[in-house]
């Protein structure tokens, strides 16, 4: 479904990408796993088409992606919840959700989405015409990850969704990562916290200092030696 | 009585005034929402509304006043969107200094051409101006003129649209969600050209009524007519706060009221020193609240 082929990225004079590849299959979960700085948010804003690579290549459902503006690449069906969840503070939940929905046309269909974001987050329908600066930051996460679906996407992307999030939230947030992609939504996670990730991924790629040094199932990273040492110890 | 009187009139001016300066700061604040720029060519697209009228006029063409205003802010609007198009586009995301030097640039472009093909020299604006905003009315021990009263009213109704569309209109939304946070806006689909283009398109449109209301006002128009008002919009959106629209309005208000009362209450001999007092209001305002009245505190990112 996706394919990221050799791409080299720079920020000015830093290397930050050196020639990354990876895929994910159509109904796939993979995951991202590495520590602060290795690259993977600079790999979904260069998906996203915030970033442009100097060499390289990303296909997505056999075509060619690689220079379309953010926007466009939300109407072919990839939208993002960012790290740091950037929500829009001063509008409402009610107005972050109906960004989302932007470029649907399909106003019935929205209302459906809606319904359905309403049933996997409650706590957003009663929040609707609250500022969305006010919520906390699960709530905040609930609401980017909503934003996010609202496209309707057919691949998700979602970066450190549990970033700052008490345990339990988290739970909640994996729980409806989870659900979304058994719902038939391809998703691409990355996570510094490589121990939940790779709880629910079916494959995931390790990243350092710009190169994928790992690649496997989820099982196999989450028996290799080298990830348990600099990624899982310490957390269970 | 006498005294009520005068500052029931004196209100009314600081209204009118407030008004236009509200109606340019607006412009300039939501071109600054999304672009981070602030657009030193705004102003001259006043000038450039007023001059299509003038032009309209002297081409003896009896078109209508209504459809000659029309046009004149068509015009403005096809310059400020010309303007994005051909200067602003190409330094989007280049450094404050350098957009600032590009709008600086813009300004000073727009103005010599004016200076070189419809001369400096300032032309009566009282051919457009139609009879009836002379109008001086006599309410009982009242004095207040028509102009005064148009200029509030269009201030107003043109405030309450903006409001409608920025909180009821898809792009609308877009353009508050884009300004609060670009990157976002973009990961949500958002076509920030398309919001861009908008907020220059709006900004111009009204910044060519306000012209047009403002030279209506002094009766006459000259190439270099936008600096002060555009001067003036900008310090009004510096108090209010640069990054609401709100907060322009509040600023524009303020400042109107400030100038107008100034000059009614200081000494004749300090009178002509209000510019003075009214930049000494906006450095007061800074220390004491360096983002505006309206202005939130940059919040840290997570």
């Amino acid at each position: 479904m996706l394919e990221f082929e050799n791409v080299h990225v720079y920020y000015g004079n830093i290397h930050a990408l050196k020639g990354i590849s990876f895929h994910v299959k159509e109904g796939e979960l993979v995951t991202l796993i590495g520590s602060n700085g290795a690259g993977k948010t600079t790999c979904l804003h260069t998906i996203s088409g915030l970033l442009h690579p100097k060499r390289g290549k990303i296909t997505y459902q056999g075509e060619d992606i690689t220079y379309l503006s953010p926007y466009k690449i939300v109407k072919r069906g990839i939208s993002q919840a960012p790290e740091g969840r950037h929500i829009f503070a001063g509008l409402t939940v009610k107005e972050n959700l109906i960004i989302g929905s932007i470029q649907r046309q399909d106003s019935s269909g929205v209302a459906t989405d809606l319904k359905y974001m309403y049933s996997l987050f409650p706590v957003l329908e009663q929040r609707l015409s609250q500022k969305a600066g006010t919520l906390s930051g699960g709530e905040q996460q609930m609401l980017a990850i909503s934003r996010a679906l609202l496209s309707k996407p057919k691949l998700l992307l979602l970066d450190e969704p549990s970033l700052g999030l008490a345990p339990l939230v988290v739970q909640e947030i994996f729980a409806v990562i989870q659900k979304v992609r058994n719902e038939g939504c391809t998703v691409l996670l990355v996570e510094q916290n490589a121990h939940k990730a790779l709880e629910i991924a079916d494959r995931g790629y390790v990243i350092e200092t710009g190169s994928i040094i790992l690649e496997g199932s989820a099982q196999e990273l989450r028996a290799n030696k080298k990830v348990e040492e600099a990624y899982l110890g310490g957390v269970s | 009585m006498g005294a009520l009187n005068y500052i029931v009139q004196q209100t009314m001016n600081a209204l009118s005034l407030g008004s236009t300066y509200a109606l340019v700061a607006i412009g300039l604040v939501m071109v600054f929402g999304v672009l981070r720029l602030v657009n030193f060519a705004h102003g001259d697209l006043m000038m450039v509304a007023c001059y299509t009228a003038f032009f309209l006029v002297a081409t003896g063409l009896h078109l209508g006043l209504f459809s000659i205003l029309i046009i004149a802010i068509l015009v403005a609007t096809l310059v400020g969107i010309l303007m994005e198009r051909v200067a602003y586009r190409p330094v989007r995301g280049a450094s404050n200094i350098i957009t600032l030097l590009t709008s600086l640039a813009v300004s000073i472009f727009i103005e010599n051409i004016f200076v070189m093909f419809a001369s400096p020299v300032p032309r009566s604006f009282r051919s457009i101006t139609p009879l009836f905003l002379n109008i001086v009315n006599h309410w009982g021990t009242l004095v207040v003129s028509n102009i005064n009263l148009v200029i509030f009213g269009v201030a107003i109704l043109l405030l309450i649209f903006l409001l409608l569309f920025v909180t009821r209109t898809k792009l609308g939304i877009s353009m508050r969600a884009t300004s609060e946070d670009l990157m976002a806006a973009q990961l949500a689909g958002i076509n920030i050209d398309r919001v861009i283009v908008t907020a220059f398109a709006i900004g111009s449109a009204i910044a060519g009524v306000a012209g047009i209301l403002w030279a209506a006002r002094i009766g006459r128009i000259d190439p270099l007519m936008g600096f002060t008002p555009l001067l003036k919009a900008f310090v009004a959106a510096v108090i209010g706060g640069f990054g609401s629209l709100a907060g322009a309005v509040l600023g524009a208000y303020l400042l109107g009221f400030a100038e107008i009362f100034l000059i009614g209450f200081l000494p004749p001999s300090l009178s002509s020193y209000r510019d003075a007092f009214v930049f000494l209001l906006l450095i007061i305002v800074l220390l004491v609240r360096p983002n505006g009245i309206l202005g939130s505190i940059e919040r840290e990112k997570v």
